[in-house]
């Protein structure tokens, strides 16, 4: 079932190919918007790039939240889900993974070519796609929980950011820091295993508080 | 004597309890709130390193105590209100988020008069303000949620799915200080160890948070009262209740 579901979900983002661009668009322009605000100062921007990135891909995540459950939701499909006999978080737990797959994955792949704009070195370049890697599973599992509560509601697009974003602090921070404490020359173990210790918390609570919600928001 | 709980988990007999209860916490409150601001200006002693501006603790600590605090009851009933399916906790999770808001943010702005003298700054991005401030929108969050959705039980229930989830950072601000080395000055009051400051600085403080604490709790109880007969307003008890008000 957890095959079929992301099976299911991987083939409808095919069909609407556009939907995954914009995302992936969205993440590419908002990054790009800095060295025009700030300036082109090639030693800020250094500096600056991990926490924009960070920010950015917070941004991407969190816009394309509305489309996990949503069109289910509008033709029904949702409700078919509810009332299979499979248990529901499991089944959560695959469009999870299916919306990391089509608008975290892009994000990860990108971020090195958005690393290289910012003249970051190749050292941190990795480790930012690396902490993209750990991280944006983090934003699709914390995310599915905002998602699902605000399903159906008037405004749910500003209010799941209201929800989620807070969420979504100590990953930025964790994230961002990696790439920062590597090029300051630091290690940043800590760092990666305190973003591995918030996927595995988040991929067992996650599913459970989604599912609960779910059923919430369509009883 | 045993105290049937099921009566008063009933919102028409909790309605009248906390009518009872709300003048006394009200004037315990304002009791509490004189003595502590005149022990806080005109008994405790001037500090010897941070001077007269030190007295900002007696707002900004038990403002920050009761922030955290609040934000564990209101999550609390908000978990009982889903476990259990009673309406009562579910209305007092609501009416505690306001209450909760309002300290969280006086935690932070009187947090800025006391750093701009101290550390010279309004704000610094250190992990116990972030943590504060992630509180507040913790609390807004919730507030928003409830306030989007039409129908009051998933209100309730959907409320109480955001506010478990944001427990988890209510530890997270509490260590902030000993996890980190933070330019915020670590926990001077601890259950363990004998305080680290004047006798009379630290029983200022802790009556103030009584007050805090009782105003608290007679703010929640009238805010509940409001929210039940908001809700209840189609029952016969209360289109009694407006008749005898006539």
């Amino acid at each position: 079932m957890l095959i079929w579901i992301i099976r299911r979900d991987l083939l409808l983002a095919m069909r609407r190919q556009a939907d995954v661009l914009t995302t992936l668009f969205f993440f590419i322009i908002v990054v790009s918007l800095f060295p025009l605000g700030v300036g082109p100062e090639m030693n800020i921007l250094r500096i600056m790039a991990p926490g924009i990135v960070w920010v950015a891909a917070l941004l991407a995540s969190m816009l394309s939240l509305g489309r996990m459950f949503s069109n289910d939701y509008l033709d029904g499909t949702l409700e078919q889900i509810l009332l299979s006999p499979t248990s529901l978080p499991l089944l959560v737990l695959g469009k999870m993974f299916s919306h990391w797959l089509v608008t975290g994955v892009p994000l990860v792949l990108m971020a090195p070519v958005l690393g290289i704009q910012y003249d970051l070195p190749f050292s941190a370049l990795i480790v930012l796609t690396l902490s993209l890697l750990l991280g944006t599973p983090i934003l699709s599992l914390i995310g599915a929980i905002g998602a699902a509560l605000t399903l159906g509601l008037r405004g749910g697009g500003v209010l799941v950011s209201l929800l989620v974003l807070p969420l979504y602090i100590p990953v930025l921070i964790f994230g961002a820091g990696a790439v920062e404490a590597s090029t300051a020359g630091l290690g940043f173990d800590a760092h990666f295993s305190l973003l591995g210790a918030f996927l595995l918390v988040s991929l067992v609570c996650a599913p459970w508080a989604t599912a609960a919600s779910l059923r919430i928001s369509i009883e | 004597m045993s105290i049937n709980w099921y009566k008063y988990a009933s919102p028409a007999s909790f309605y009248f309890l906390a009518g009872r209860m709300i003048p006394y916490f009200s004037i315990a409150a304002i009791v509490l709130l004189i003595i502590g601001l005149y022990i806080g200006f005109f008994v405790a002693p001037t500090d010897f390193q941070q001077g007269e501006a030190y007295r900002i603790i007696f707002i900004h600590v038990p403002a920050a105590w009761m922030s955290m605090f609040l934000y564990l009851v209101m999550a609390f009933w908000a978990g009982i209100g889903l476990a259990f399916n009673t309406r009562l906790s579910s209305m007092v999770a609501t009416a505690i988020a306001p209450t909760g808001a309002m300290f969280t943010f006086i935690a932070l702005w009187t947090g800025a008069w006391w750093g701009k003298p101290m550390w010279g700054a309004w704000w610094v991005w250190d992990a116990r303000l972030t943590s504060e401030l992630i509180l507040l929108f913790l609390y807004i969050g919730f507030m928003s949620l409830q306030a989007a959705i039409d129908d009051p039980r998933r209100a309730d229930k959907a409320g109480a799915v955001i506010a478990l989830v944001g427990v988890v950072n209510i530890p997270i601000i509490y260590f902030s200080v000993q996890w980190w080395n933070t330019l915020h000055q670590g926990a001077s009051v601890s259950v363990t160890q004998s305080p680290k400051m004047a006798a009379s600085m630290l029983v200022g403080m802790l009556i103030m948070s009584l007050a805090a604490w009782m105003y608290s709790i007679a703010m929640i109880l009238m805010r509940t009262r409001v929210i039940i007969l908001e809700r209840e307003r189609h029952t016969a008890w209360v289109a009694e209740l407006k008749g005898a008000a006539r």
